[in-house]
């Protein structure tokens, strides 16, 4: 397969059949690293870049490991050690990797479109590892990925997505995922958690988390950010767990057989419940950082297939 | 000098309803006559005006030119530039330079400035607050006396509500408008785009709609309290001109601008995180654009403005929200007016009305005029004539035009300052 694309800036301009492509050589990719096997051919003598401007030790590692899995040369540049924290501009960032000969780039920045504007400017494939608020691609197809595993299928389940949506862009990207591969998708947070016009996306709103959850398929709590409680978004952490924190008995409207999801990191006892988080019946989380690593192998893989039949 | 005979163009001159086929003559930097045909002086340079239409040079009411503090954006020289081939010979200039506009002194020096550009007339906006940092009132007095038009701190809102009441109060007491921002800044803060779908999208922080109508609201009640009167800038929702509409009827000193962004595009244009469709405010839904076009038809606005906020590369390539907002607007004003000519939403009177004499009037300006006697300050242009607006080419500096490849009607073939050819 090649996406549309030589970049992954979003799962926007992605069709539901890329979408599928992209899940069933992830899924290839699972069964791969289960097996204990690599394959070190399909990037070798390629080098991938991992530019974090932010911090993330998952989705790093994550990706450096689907990377090394698949033979490249990974280099991990974070913002403390780069030059970016001596006032470089991120496009002439951009013009060192690009004299690098770098041929993968993944990038996560704290500014929504940062990737978009690297993209214009650098030769390598562009992948986004979370923007600002805008999108996090490979967050979406992980999550797709583990709830294909578990359902089957992705289409006619009813998925309620939790918490601080109007600062997440794993909220976004999986929205616009799900609502193209043919879920219901709720969003269940309190209203000023939740982003002006997201009933455009073809979601339903819910400020009352049972109602949210009643009869869901999959339930996905969001990392609540500690600052959106110092910009007064929430009165405290405890009044958002009370009405919005993923416990036993909230969840237990759902389906006997929800799966719980969590992008982590997680914090216990604001947006998620220990009980929940570790009940190995019900939560998948570990499952989702291990197919992160599947999916990214997938992701690498297509965007260098992608760049070669460009070149 | 030299005399000038325009021949054979279209004149039209909006706030008398002239509009007749014939030759101007100018002489001495003065519009000696204009009519149906007049004779040719001997030694006169002759300008062919078939198929053009001769203007007054067009008063833009809005515009920040850079100087004196932001020079790497745009200076006063290469702003007239601009000016000259946009077809504008007299500029409102915006007091939020560095040092802002708040000392008579820089008052004079912006006008002797323009002067001296021998392109334009600078009509320099006072301060309404010192330093333009929304604390206390300026010397509206002093500034009035040193030739300030009318107050205001530029792209910032005069936030406080009891800091704009005695805004309008003192300003009363010399005649003058205050000139504001309408954006409620508690609202707007750390907004990159309209609340809404798209912002959402985008995970751009959003400025919602009503930021706007609210400081409109609250502004009029202040006038009705203190008898002052306002002049909302840059207006782009309808909400906020159906409250500027009704004041209007009930009589209170109340009028407005927008400019071509506002009328011309929506939101849908930064799309791909285009920063240089990153304005303030911010571009508005479908809806809002059609209500300015309407508002624009029925007389609620009373000037298209360039709202020219000059901006280089380093201010603009950066992500969405970190971008300088603002767009390049003097080279594009006429065109992307005439626009709405060609699709019918406008008469051309009107058109042509809202760029020169009623903001003319509004701003207390002695320009924007075709009358034997007066100053010749004209534009000469072919309204039928194509061209495309392209970052990078633009006259003058400022490059941040936010109407980046797209192809307009409407040539500016010549521009006259005070008799002088400065353009064409």
């Amino acid at each position: 397969m090649r996406l549309p694309t030589r970049h992954l800036l979003g799962i926007e301009n992605l069709h539901p059949r890329d979408i599928s492509a992209l899940l069933d050589l992830a899924e290839s990719y699972a069964l791969l690293n289960r097996s204990g096997k690599t394959r070190r051919d399909v990037l070798r003598g390629r080098t991938l870049i991992n530019l974090f401007f932010e911090d993330s030790t998952r989705t790093r590692t994550s990706f450096e490991l689907a990377g090394k899995r698949l033979g490249a040369d990974v280099i991990n540049m974070s913002v403390s050690t780069s030059s970016v924290s001596k006032g470089e501009t991120l496009l002439d960032t951009a013009a060192t990797l690009n004299a690098m000969n770098c041929d993968l780039l993944v990038v996560r920045h704290k500014a929504s479109g940062a990737p978009a504007l690297l993209a214009q400017k650098v030769d390598a494939a562009v992948i986004n590892a979370g923007d600002g608020m805008h999108e996090h691609p490979t967050q979406a197809l992980l999550d797709a990925l583990t709830i294909r595993r578990h359902k089957g299928t992705l289409e006619g389940l009813t998925i309620a997505i939790c918490g601080d949506i109007a600062h997440s862009r794993v909220a976004r990207s999986n929205i616009l995922l799900l609502i193209a591969m043919g879920s219901q998708v709720r969003v269940v947070g309190p209203p000023t958690l939740i982003p002006s016009g997201i009933e455009q996306f073809g979601v339903s709103v819910f400020h009352d988390m049972r109602e949210g959850l009643r009869d869901a398929d999959i339930v996905m709590a969001l990392r609540l950010q500690t600052e959106r409680m110092s910009g007064g978004m929430i009165p405290s952490a405890r009044e958002f767990f009370t009405f919005y924190g993923l416990d036993a008995a909230k969840l237990a409207v759902a389906k006997p057989d929800a799966l719980v999801m969590h992008p982590g990191p997680m914090n216990r006892g604001v947006e998620i419940d220990s009980q929940v988080a570790d009940d190995m019946t019900r939560s998948v989380i570990r499952e989702q950082v291990e197919m992160g690593v599947a999916v990214r192998m997938a992701v690498l893989d297509v965007l260098a297939r992608t760049a070669l039949r460009n070149a | 000098m030299r005399d000038t005979l325009i021949t054979g163009a279209r004149i039209i001159d909006p706030a008398s309803g002239h509009d007749a086929i014939g030759d101007c003559l100018i002489r001495g930097g003065m519009i000696a006559d204009f009519a149906g045909a007049l004779g040719r002086p001997a030694d006169a340079m002759v300008v062919d005006g078939t198929e053009c239409i001769l203007c007054p040079g067009l008063v833009d009411g809005r515009a920040s030119l850079g100087e004196p503090g932001f020079e790497y954006r745009e200076t006063i020289a290469s702003a007239a530039l601009a000016a000259s081939a946009g077809g504008i010979t007299t500029i409102a200039v915006l007091p939020d330079n560095a040092p802002p506009t708040d000392d008579p002194a820089l008052v004079r020096a912006l006008a002797s400035a323009g002067e001296a550009s021998g392109r334009i007339t600078i009509a320099p906006y006072g301060a309404a607050t010192r330093g333009c940092r929304g604390e206390s009132i300026a010397e509206y007095g002093l500034l009035r006396a040193a030739g300030a038009i009318a107050f205001s701190d530029g792209a910032r809102a005069i936030g406080p509500a009891g800091l704009m009441r005695r805004a309008l109060s003192y300003a009363r007491g010399f005649g003058a408008m205050i000139v504001q921002h309408p954006e409620e800044p508690s609202l707007a803060a750390g907004g990159a785009a309209t609340s809404g779908a798209r912002a959402t999208l985008m995970g751009l922080p959003g400025i919602p709609v009503c930021a706007e109508a609210m400081m409109v609201a609250r502004d009029i009640t202040l006038v009705e309290l203190t008898g002052g009167a306002v002049h909302f800038a840059h207006v782009s929702t309808g909400a906020a001109l159906d409250l500027i509409r009704a004041a209007k009827a009930r009589g209170l000193a109340v009028s407005c601008d927008t400019a071509p962004p506002y009328f011309d595009l929506n939101e849908t244009a930064i799309g791909d995180f285009r920063t240089y469709a990153k304005l303030s405010p911010p571009l508005r839904s479908e809806n809002d654009r059609l209500a300015v076009v309407a508002a624009l038809a029925d007389g609620t606005i009373d000037a298209i403005v360039s709202d020219h906020q000059p901006r280089d590369a380093d201010d603009k390539r950066l992500p969405f929200a970190e971008a300088a907002p603002g767009g390049a607007g003097l080279a594009t004003l006429l065109a992307i007016t005439l626009a709405q000519v060609q699709s019918g939403t406008l008469t051309l009177h009107t058109a042509l009305s809202l760029l020169t004499d009623r903001p003319a009037r509004r701003f207390g300006l002695d320009a924007g005029r075709i009358v034997k006697g007066g100053t010749a300050d004209l534009c000469l242009f072919a309204p039928e004539r194509s061209w495309r607006i392209e970052a990078g080419k633009l006259p003058g500096k400022a490059q941040n035009t936010p109407f980046d490849g797209r192809a307009v009607e409407g040539v500016v073939i010549g521009t006259w300052k005070a008799g002088v050819r400065v353009f064409g």
